[in-house]
């Protein structure tokens, strides 16, 4: 299993994401530096939260412009699985390697705290295949636009295909995002963008564990 | 004041006007043996202000314990350090950005959050963990709701980017600080004992590096804005704030400890309070050398500025860093990876000056021992009040059940859950926060991998402290009081406290009441600190928090850090179901209770002048041990501090989560309902009384062996049950989900 963590100046999730995978793969992933080129063939590419470029212009919009990001994309185009945390999501979203976008929190804050995610029904993928529809997994959000948005017609073809990969519970959407979503796949299911951190549920000083259950299922996936 | 000609003398009107006294202004003259110039006056302003000499409180200061085996650096670096065991250490400080934060409050408090976790890195150790404490005036108050959303942003703003988690504090409010909020800003980073970076320069010839963001206009002269009163013209002194940009200071952290992976760097400081004018001072006044600069050298973000402008700016992510010689390119490749500025500004003389050039002229020539030898001390003159005011059964309240009492001091805004201030921090990035505040009294940060097979590792518990009433009524009680209580909450959470950094917060120093709080809360602290072994590494002062003559409530502010060697033994704050709650420290003979100086007081008799609860510190010092020993013993489930409120609304908070009742034991004095016993049942519900905590056990039977062999004492309270419902017999019926609903509900409600 080779796993790759993308780091850009300003993330700030890389540590953690390197901790998790770490445990659960008992193998450690390899950090690449934005401005590097050319990336060696990988089973996985994450992209970490945090601040990239400060998220100024737009969240995740100059790092998509990065050096990096045509390795990237030609990691995709090989079918390659990617998973975006965050700032990651929103930077796959800036790519378009996803649909939709992310905007300000409807609440207008920063908003940090423990909720539940709800694993879909979705079309195979490594990241959701393995949970069964409506499992519910404790992790904690931290963010400040994550408010998913994509038009009508566009989230009746999400629906459609199977590419909701997380909602949050009715009633306990943090941000505002259409459909309650949290998390949601490319139309192939090798990429996954999600606004929760299950990185911050993997040890046992954490509030919960059911991060380490995301990671466990990934690793087991992407290997079957 | 235009700085065009900033290397004409400079008059006694301008020195003045930089907020140098007449007699300053005369002394430097003679020392320095001409009149300065402009540069060379703005130099010694900034260095002679309240903010970096410490004229007022140096003389207290000085009195203050600040050694201890486990002390590896005290007050005179950027930060305090101690020493925690396996190679490893704790860098910690607190610092205040009061005015600045009224000014503008989001980028006031970013730029607090930003400074004081230089303070840290600079040092060589990676921050873990940022506190706040925050004082507001009249919650509901447009401008306090204003000022709290814009601080809150603030310090979110920085620390959230940054990515380093903000993990407690506190968020009070008292109309004292209406037109005087307070941000004090706390950092605490890990560093290995052999990787430790100081400021003190060395090497004649070696080169001056400025590393960071270039430098603007912004913040000019904010040292002495920060050390005068507020008129009501506040907004005039806009420029004076500096602008933070935690982008640049994410990077600049991540390239000066990878820097300092190398051995290339002999000293590094952060350029804070008076910019490059305070850092070149006092890297080579500690090194006892000189320091020549170029002033063209300096990256400049805008165009024209005077060599004034670019010594006394506080534009913020600035380093100085003095290299080996020869080092320099290794260096840059680092900073240039960053995208960060990186130039040699000058080197290392042996003459102790510092000197200036700007276009091959020299624009400043001073001596360096004047300027930080010979800033002034002050002796202000002072007089310590105190209040000695008693309530009795006339003045405490007779009307309200002790149901209504308990919901309005729960609903209160200075005790209910600051949930709403705190979602808004990022708690929880770096993976390894254990507590915010919220399941602990202490917050708790695990030391990044500490665990080793089936250790499960150590953790660093910090907890932030001031009651101000205490202070006000009795200062040099109320210092004893804040630091006692500080290491209360990190006993109670399973920690050993270690050593404190103090932000002491003041208004005009001038007055002798306000000098007197100074003072008296400074020998208080000095008395907690020596007889609780917690000596003081760091710290910083706040003065003149006053508009229009009205000072703040005086609020030195304790942050206390502590060690848990095994975070199996953290105790949390929550009691479960069928455990049995004991009061730790007081017996059944102590009926009455302390309601002088309380929140009871404060909410129900619309004061809080009165006596201040007395402390005796050896008895809490005892106190302290005995808790720790029963936690190594594993008698205690959960435990909890009695402070604010007293021991109902202490016993309720332990229930609150998960929604347990009791049914308490009431002293037989106090079992029947009368007259004569309210001010009893009163005070046995809600004094202050100090040197107790609460705990809950499985072990009640081991618990009373401890505390007969101890000679401790401790009192029943009762067992909990899932009923939901605080009974006290004959008495009142208090419903938890109620309390839970004015508890998470009081603050937001100020704020939809």
């Amino acid at each position: 299993m080779r796993i790759a963590i993308v780091v850009f100046p300003g993330s700030n999730c890389d540590r953690d994401i390197f901790e998790a995978i770490k445990y659960v793969s008992k193998k450690s992933p390899k950090f690449i530096w934005h401005k590097e080129t050319s990336i060696e063939n990988f089973d996985l590419i994450v992209i970490p939260g945090g601040f990239t470029f400060g998220d100024y212009l737009r969240c995740g919009a100059l790092a998509s412009n990065s050096p990096v990001i045509r390795s990237i994309r030609d990691h995709a185009s090989r079918g390659g699985a990617i998973l975006g945390i965050c700032n990651g999501f929103q930077i796959l979203t800036e790519t378009k390697l996803l649909p939709g976008t992310l905007i300000k929190n409807s609440v207008l804050k920063f908003l940090c705290h423990d909720l539940n995610v709800i694993a879909q029904d979705t079309l195979p993928s490594p990241f959701t295949w393995g949970f069964k529809p409506n499992t519910k997994l404790n992790i904690p959000i931290a963010h400040n636009e994550g408010n998913y948005y994509v038009n009508g017609n566009e989230l009746k073809k999400l629906i459609f295909n199977g590419q909701i990969a997380f909602k949050y519970e009715e009633n306990f959407n943090p941000n505002g995002s259409v459909e309650n979503i949290a998390g949601v796949l490319s139309e192939n299911g090798r990429i996954l963008g999600m606004m929760p951190h299950p990185e911050r549920s993997v040890f046992s000083h954490h509030n919960s564990l059911d991060g380490r259950l995301f990671f466990q299922n990934l690793i087991e996936q992407l290997l079957s | 004041m235009t700085k065009k000609n900033t290397n004409n003398e400079c008059t006694l009107n301008q020195a003045m006007e930089m907020g140098l006294t007449e007699e300053e202004f005369k002394l430097i003259c003679k020392k320095i043996g001409k009149t300065p110039n402009l540069t060379e006056t703005g130099i010694c302003s900034a260095m002679f202000s309240e903010h970096c000499s410490y004229k007022s409180s140096k003389k207290w200061l000085k009195t203050l314990p600040t050694s201890g085996d486990h002390v590896i650096q005290g007050p005179g670096e950027n930060a305090g350090i101690i020493d925690i065991g396996d190679n490893q250490a704790i860098v910690f400080k607190i610092e205040s950005h009061n005015h600045p934060s009224f000014i503008d409050p989001y980028q006031g408090a970013a730029t607090g959050v930003g400074g004081i976790l230089r303070d840290v890195f600079t040092m060589g150790a990676r921050p873990i963990a940022l506190m706040n404490v925050l004082r507001f005036g009249e919650i509901g108050n447009p401008l306090t709701n204003h000022l709290l959303t814009g601080v809150v942003k603030g310090i979110g703003g920085y620390g959230n980017c940054i990515g380093i988690p903000t993990v407690g504090g506190e968020t009070n409010f008292n109309q004292s600080y209406n037109s005087n909020i307070l941000v004090n800003a706390m950092a605490i980073g890990l560093v290995n004992k052999n990787k430790i970076f100081y400021s003190a320069a060395s090497g004649i010839g070696n080169p001056v590096i400025y590393v960071g963001a270039k430098t603007g206009r912004d913040g000019i002269h904010g040292a002495t804005m920060a050390s005068a009163e507020f008129s009501d013209d506040t907004e005039s002194q806009k420029p004076t704030v500096q602008v933070g940009d935690p982008f640049t200071g994410k990077l600049l952290l991540e390239a000066c400890l990878e820097l300092m992976k190398t051995d290339l760097i002999l000293s590094i400081q952060d350029m804070g309070a008076a910019g490059l004018t305070s850092s070149s001072v006092e890297m080579a006044s500690k090194g006892n050398v000189g320091i020549e600069i170029d002033l063209d050298k300096i990256p400049l973000r805008e165009k024209n500025m005077s060599s004034y402008e670019i010594m006394l700016s506080e534009s913020q992510e600035r380093m100085l860093i003095i290299l080996k010689k020869g080092a320099e390119d290794d260096a840059k490749t680092i900073f240039k990876k960053w995208d960060l500025d990186f130039a040699v500004i000058g080197k290392i003389i042996s003459d102790k000056k510092i000197i200036l050039k700007k276009e091959n002229k020299a624009v400043c020539n001073l001596p360096l021992d004047f300027l930080v030898n010979d800033s002034p001390e002050l002796s202000r003159e002072y007089k310590i009040k105190k209040t000695s005011k008693i309530l009795d059964n006339k003045t405490i309240i007779k009307t309200e059940s002790i149901k209504s009492i308990i919901y309005k001091i729960i609903g209160n805004e200075n005790f209910a859950s600051k949930k709403w201030v705190y979602e808004q921090y990022d708690s929880s990035v770096m993976g390894d926060t254990i507590s915010i505040g919220n399941k602990s009294d202490a917050s708790i940060v695990k030391i990044h991998n500490s665990d080793k097979g089936k250790f499960k590792g150590k953790a660093v518990a910090i907890s932030t402290d001031c009651n101000s009433k205490y202070i006000f009524n009795d200062p040099i009680e109320g210092g004893k009081i804040t630091v006692a209580e500080a290491a209360r909450n990190l006993v109670v959470s399973g920690a050993k406290p270690l050593a404190v950094t103090n932000n002491l917060n003041f208004g005009n120093p001038e007055k002798k009441e306000v000098m007197g709080q100074i003072v008296g809360s400074i020998k208080g602290i000095k008395e907690a600190c020596e007889e609780l072994y917690t000596p003081v590494v760091s710290g910083n002062v706040s003065l003149y928090n006053e508009t229009n003559g009205k000072s703040i409530l005086p609020t030195p502010v304790i942050g206390m850090v502590g060690v848990i060697d095994d975070i199996e033994k953290i105790i949390l704050m929550n009691a479960k179901n069928d455990e049995t709650l004991f009061i730790v420290g007081q017996d059944e003979n102590k009926f009455d209770g302390f309601l002088q100086s309380s929140l009871y007081q404060e909410i129900f008799c619309d004061d809080f002048l009165g006596q201040v609860p007395p402390i005796n510190l050896k008895k809490e010092k005892y106190l302290h041990d005995f808790i720790i020993k029963l936690n190594d013993n594993k008698i205690i489930n959960s435990a909890h501090d009695i402070s604010d409120g007293g021991l109902l609304p202490c016993i309720i908070e332990m229930l609150l989560l998960n929604k347990l009742g009791i049914n308490i034991n009431l002293p037989p004095r106090i079992q029947t309902p009368n007259k004569k016993n309210l001010l009893f049942l009163h005070g046995w519900l809600f004094g202050e009384d100090q040197s107790r905590i609460i705990i809950s056990t499985n072990k009640p039977d081991k618990l009373m062996e401890f505390s007969k062999s101890e000679n401790i004492k401790i009192y029943c309270i009762g067992k909990t049950n899932n009923t939901g419902v605080v009974e006290i017999p004959k008495y009142d019926s208090i419903c938890i989900n109620e309390c839970l609903n004015l508890y998470n509900n009081t603050i937001p409600n100020f704020f939809s």
